[in-house]
């Protein structure tokens, strides 16, 4: 009888084993640490407040609230990163890497700094001032599209770029408009990647935070911010526990139904070379390059007013902000030049990466793989949910979590500057994950028995039928974790070492102060970090554009 | 030599291939035949590996492959649909299980140039194989496979992907190339001319049981059971009156055998001199023949061929039997044969 | 072809993979001589840990302080802390600690985060607890009581009363009040407003910004202004005049400040802000020689920032050096210009700007720290329920 585990199945199960102990230490723990705190305040289980906390009317605005601008913040997020995925993978045309870079850039600025500019953009005496949007719920939505199109258009591209154009061709041939090929071939082909990261948007969408306080004023409230009031401010920690028990269900729910909808569409695809795939604009594009337009200008209009502001102080036009940014002694806010936190944010993005990715890998390949026994398919399906549950759970419980699970040896790393990259690859990693466990899944299966058929172990046929397509994606998940990690502001602020600030700290600290000059460097830190940001995938994109441009 | 023995295989609550017992000898080709949904390439897939058995064993030179993993059986598998490696070339392809090998660059070059000649596509190297047609890739994937000089190779379906006159061509070529490497050959097919054509000996596999194993030219002659002689072709099926009547005018003498006797549409010719008349209701033409269906007086409906394209419905012929090309089967049931 | 262009993406895969780590390009692999986290603040609960290593024994009652421990003393703070290096180098150098710093958030994050880890405190001294939160700091077993030596005579004004004050050292403090842009009333031909009653007219509709108490600490303080000005019972009806006349609430100080408040950078419509009492002179334009904002002092609240020793630290002597430096005058000194903060040491010189520009408010608006911790909850959920609907 042929084994029932195989060779491979046992090590990718070993080594599934270092991703989940991660996720344990660094998620299980201390969030069930802050619920244990919450529900069994002296030891014993203490309910007493659940029903006063649901009953609360604010609870149940801020849960519908939640909801619903959620929900809205991702089906818009999709409308305009479709077609923009479209155009930026599947047409050829000068410009398009920058562009590719450009909409990533949003993801990255400090959230502190775009409710700023959005603000500035929309308050009353702003350029956009008369469409009377400052303090209603329309910026917070703006601003769920601004951060996530990256994550719609990455996902999403990375899944059609090497798509086979023929079965589109073919229903085309057989008389059908074009939104007939899209509705009824195309779109069923991307149904995984965009449930994946309609996912994720949903899930970044529910859990943030800086940018629904400052552009929502306090009026509107979410289950995120709720948890944060009740945690920091009032120490409710089993009205926090009761939020984040609802946070967990609704996210396991949704995460279920999106596996389920995402299990039943995929399929193997037939894949071509991205340049095969790839090809001129056409006159029926021009809805698709009005729609990238029309982003590209949404993604410009706070950055560009954000480039204007840094480069202006008392009324005329300078570079002071900027020179200031090497200078450790220009103020006294910071103990460190911006420079310095460039250079501290360059490493710990790259400890995050190399962690994110060496992790994601592992989930990514054991996730797209189909266990014959019920049981073990079940087991797989669980783990592809459980990674991305750090992004639908409010950070603040994390945080605190940190302090209160994380306090004895071994794991005495309360105060470890280890914990910045953790953290900051707890957020890439589901990125990862949803980039190359689509791409993965989409290789037929036979593809690998047949390597093996011809005398290929296991690894060989993996890497034979896998490593081609996986490539581009691999580079694409590298770019994006490096940005989030860069990026990260939330768990950074809360865990990075005064002498060694990221940029998104230092930037933090700059803007909480008084003063132009902090302003303006602030603003000008922030220009430095997208302008990085935009370096960075740029490189990417070029790597690609010569590793595997040949395909 | 291959030896099945009580292969088992299930999927969750249905049996996909149950107690199967084959013998596949060195240098010979054994034709799994069946209509699809089977078992047969579950079988296979279980002979490669790929599949894990719920009891049974697979052995190879007498030894037990349980716990030998696919790419260490020293088998190569070819699929339905190629399954060549995209991003490579045609020559990478067939390279590939060289390279597994780690044979030498020169013979590895050697080896490509003289199996895409075997396979009848010289020159095709550096080809991608999305530029190919189904019928060359799948030359390249038999190619790929040979390359990997398998003790053993299975496969699966290997032209059921392909049109009917390129099926039939390649079949001989396919022959052809297992005979001129001597290449131990197990196939799985529901199309028995490719089976036969293919094959040396085949086993029919219903409902995922072997229904009759032996010589392909004595699963052709004498199929076991009615199910069996449906599946390799035989259309009519007679017994009582008519198999008499049907005797009678074929000049046989004597009791028939017990069983129903089963006849292949080339058994009733129409021809002049015949000695059974009837009234066509069907002429349907084929390639080379008009395939007729006939009201036999004293018979009844059956199927009949001849080379008349004349031949209308409607039109009274004489038909001539041939018991030649007639079986004895017993009745449906495919479990109780020997 | 393909190969070789599988080989590159491999290389490539590779260098991302291994290279970078190895080329020290990483926070960890670059690093100086630094004390690993795992022999930093032991826990009280992990002498073992320390025997096991080799040190000698953390007793409580061994005062020869054993290398590798209590060599190390971490200072928690809020994220506004900031001191020059060369202070920390020169405290460094005369006690032989190594300060290590941990940013905890505002300060009511800082205090939340100190009361749950009571017991197994993530550092030695906390610094940064105001006099919102000294309650529940004490309430919770948070800290230890000490009282610096050497503390400035000045500082008394600012201790908390009771028991209280053998628990927390005052540092710095500093009011926070609304400011004015004096130069938007006066291009608007507008006398600025004086007080908070002043607030409630008409002339002042829609012109006032302020960060809300649930998310801002001084936002929070500015509740606590009116609460102690009007009254309990009284303060709601201010607020919902205020709101009806046109104030403005946002999340947090900085968007107030720099977006709609007009003197702050950002080309905001609101002459009228709440910030703090030192802010004015940020507000200089280049060239120019006087603020052209000024804050209310009638309409001040006073914050006072305290250190203390945390219940349960191994390290009680460090501990209370850290407190001894941050009241001793080098550390006040620099105050202002790093903190924001006055000093609580009256004796040490203001910076010239603050001396002229930021006068601190005669007459703080006061509210008991014991009161405002007893009725935080309610006056939040009150003033939530009035000001953001």
């Amino acid at each position: 009888m042929t084994p029932r585990f195989t060779a491979q199945g046992v090590t990718l199960g070993l080594a599934t084993l270092v991703p989940v102990a991660f996720l344990a230490v660094f998620f299980v723990l201390p969030v069930s640490g802050m619920l244990g705190r919450g529900f069994f305040p002296d030891g014993s289980l203490d309910l007493s407040g659940v029903p006063d906390v649901l009953g609360r009317t604010r609870t149940l605005r801020v849960l519908w609230f939640t909801l619903w601008s959620s929900a809205a913040g991702t089906a818009l997020t999709l409308a305009l990163g479709l077609p923009v995925a479209f155009v930026l993978y599947r047409l050829r045309f000068p410009g398009r890497g920058l562009l590719r870079a450009l909409v990533v850039m949003p993801f990255v600025l400090p959230t502190v700094v775009v409710g700023v500019m959005f603000r500035s953009l929309l308050s009353r005496g702003g350029p956009l001032g008369v469409l009377g949007w400052d303090g209603t719920w329309v910026p917070i939505l703006l601003a769920f599209v601004f951060f996530n199109l990256a994550v719609v258009v990455r996902t999403v591209g990375g899944m059609w770029e090497g798509l086979d154009r023929r079965a589109e061709e073919s229903a085309a041939a057989l008389g059908a408009t074009p939104w007939q090929v899209w509705r009824s071939v195309t779109l069923p082909a991307l149904t995984p990647a965009v449930v994946s990261a309609g996912t994720l948007v949903f899930l970044f969408c529910s859990t943030a935070f800086g940018v629904v306080l400052t552009l929502g004023g306090l009026r509107y409230g979410t289950v995120e911010t709720e948890i944060y009031l009740l945690t920091t401010q009032f120490l409710d920690l089993q009205g926090a526990a009761v939020l984040s028990v609802l946070q967990l269900a609704a996210v396991v729910v949704m995460l279920a139904l999106a596996a389920r909808t995402r299990r039943s569409r995929e399929r193997g695809l037939a894949r071509v070379g991205a340049t095969a795939a790839a090809r001129r604009p056409r006159r029926d594009d021009i809805p698709a390059l009005v729609a990238t337009a029309l982003a590209v200008a949404f993604v410009l209009l706070p950055v560009g007013s954000l480039v204007v502001r840094s480069l202006r102080r008392a009324g005329g036009w300078t570079l002071a902000n900027y020179r200031m940014l090497a200078d450790p002694g220009s103020t006294p806010v910071l103990r460190v030049s911006v420079v310095q936190a460039v250079e501290n944010s360059l490493r710990t993005a790259v400890d995050a990466t190399v962690l994110a990715m060496v992790l994601g890998l592992v989930v990514a390949l054991v996730v797209s793989r189909r266990p014959g026994q019920r049981l073990w398919a079940g087991v797989v399906s669980a783990l592809d949910g459980a990674f991305m549950l750090p992004l639908g759970i409010s950070a603040v419980t994390v945080g605190f979590g940190f302090l209160i699970t994380l306090d004895r040896p071994p794991l005495d790393l309360r105060t470890s500057p280890v914990l910045v990259p953790v953290a900051q690859a707890m957020v890439a990693l589901p990125l990862v994950v949803r980039t190359l466990a689509p791409v993965l899944r989409s290789v037929d299966p036979r593809q690998r028995e047949a390597a093996a058929a011809l005398g290929a172990g296991p690894w060989r046929a993996a890497w034979t039928t896998e490593a081609p397509v996986l490539a581009r994606p691999l580079l694409a998940a590298t770019g994006f974790a490096f940005a989030v990690s860069l990026g990260e502001f939330g768990a950074t602020s809360f865990l990075a070492r005064p002498d060694r600030p990221t940029v998104p700290v230092v930037i933090y600290q700059l803007i909480s102060r008084p003063g132009a000059e902090n302003l303006g460097m602030a603003l000008a830190a922030s220009v430095v970090l997208a302008l990085l940001t935009v370096t960075v995938m740029g490189v990417v994109e070029r790597l690609r554009v010569g590793s595997v441009g040949t395909f | 030599m291959l030896e099945l023995e009580g292969v088992t295989v299930r999927f969750g609550g249905t049996t996909a291939v149950e107690d199967v017992s084959l013998r596949v000898g060195a240098g010979s080709v054994l034709a799994v035949l069946g209509p699809s949904g089977c078992g047969k390439s579950t079988l296979l897939r279980a002979v490669a590996g790929l599949e894990r058995l719920d009891a049974g064993t697979v052995r190879w030179e007498g030894r037990d492959l349980a716990g030998v993993p696919t790419h260490e059986r020293g088998f190569a598998l070819m699929f339905q649909d190629g399954q060549l490696f995209a991003h490579a070339s045609v020559a990478q392809n067939i390279d590939y299980p060289l390279r597994l090998r780690r044979a030498g660059r020169a013979e590895r070059t050697r080896r490509v140039e003289e199996l895409l000649e075997l396979v009848g596509l010289p020159g095709y190297g550096d080809r991608r194989p999305a530029t190919l047609s189904g019928g060359e890739q799948q030359r390249v994937a038999l190619a790929r496979s040979l390359a990997a000089d398998p003790v053993l190779l299975l496969l699966d379906e290997p032209l059921s992907a392909l049109d009917r006159s390129l099926r039939d061509r390649l079949a001989g070529d396919l022959r052809e190339i297992l005979v001129a490497t001597g290449t131990t050959a197990l196939l799985v097919t529901h199309d028995h001319d490719e089976a036969f054509t293919v094959a040396d000996r085949m086993a029919v596999m219903l409902a995922g049981s072997v229904a009759q194993e032996g010589p392909s030219s004595e699963v052709w002659r004498a199929p076991a059971t009615r199910d069996v002689a449906e599946f390799v072709g035989f259309e009519t099926f007679l017994s009582g009156a008519p198999l008499l009547a049907f005797r009678r005018a074929a000049g046989a003498s004597g009791d028939p055998p017990t069983g129903t006797l089963a006849l292949r549409r080339a058994a009733l010719r129409v021809d002049a001199s015949g000695q059974l008349r009837g009234i066509v209701r069907r002429a349907v033409t084929v390639s080379d023949a008009v395939q007729l269906q006939v009201d036999v007086e004293g018979v009844g409906a059956m199927a009949a061929t001849t080379q008349d394209a004349g031949i209308r419905r409607g039109d009274h012929v004489a038909l001539r039997a041939d018991l030649s090309l007639s079986a004895y089967v017993f009745s449906g049931n495919h479990q109780n044969n020997g | 072809m393909t190969r070789t262009t599988r080989t590159r993406a491999g290389a490539l895969a590779a260098c991302l993979a291994v290279a970078l780590p190895l080329t020290s390009c990483t926070l960890m692999g670059g690093d100086e001589e630094e004390p690993s986290p795992a022999t930093a603040p032991a826990p009280a609960g992990s002498g073992d840990e320390d025997a096991a290593t080799g040190t000698s024994d953390v007793g409580e009652t061994t005062q020869a302080a054993p290398p590798g421990d209590t060599t190390t003393v971490t200072l928690v703070t809020h994220d506004s802390f900031a001191l020059p290096d060369d202070l920390v180098a020169q405290f460094e150098a005369s006690t032989g600690y190594d300060l290590q710093i941990q940013l905890s958030g505002d300060a009511g994050e800082l205090t939340n985060q100190l009361v749950l880890t009571a017991g197994s405190p993530i550092g030695d001294v906390a610094f940064g607890i105001d006099n919102t939160f000294s309650g529940r700091a004490i309430d919770n077993g948070v800290l230890a009581p000490y009282t610096p030596k050497n503390l400035p005579e000045s500082a008394a004004d600012h201790a908390l009363e009771g028991g209280d004050a053998a628990y927390l050292t005052p540092v710095d403090y500093g009011d926070v009040c609304v400011n004015v842009d004096n130069v938007w009333f006066a291009n608007n031909g507008l006398t600025p407003p004086a007080t908070l009653n002043d607030l409630l007219k008409p002339e002042y509709k829609d012109l006032f910004v302020t960060p809300g108490a649930t998310t801002s600490s001084p936002g929070m303080a500015f509740l606590l202004a009116t609460i102690g000005a009007f009254g309990p019972g009284q303060w709601q009806p201010y607020w919902e005049d205020l709101m009806a006349n046109g104030a403005k609430v946002t999340s947090g100080w900085t968007d107030a400040y720099t977006v709609d408040f007009t003197a702050g950078g950002g080309g905001g419509d609101r002459p009228i802000v709440l910030s703090y009492s030192s802010s004015p002179p940020f507000t200089i334009p280049e060239g120019g020689w006087q603020p052209t904002t000024s804050a209310l002092l009638d309409t001040c609240f006073r914050q006072t920032e305290y250190a203390g020793v945390l219940e349960g630290t191994d390290n009680p002597e460090g501990a209370q050096a850290v407190i001894d430096w941050l009241v001793s005058p080098e550390v006040q000194a620099v105050i202002p210009d790093n903190m924001y903060m006055y000093p609580v040491d009256d004796q040490v010189p203001l910076p010239q700007l603050w001396a002229q520009f930021a006068p601190l408010s005669e007459e703080p608006i006061v509210v008991p720290a014991r009161q405002i911790e007893a009725e935080r909850e309610t006056w939040l959920q009150e003033w939530a329920d009035i000001a953001t609907g």
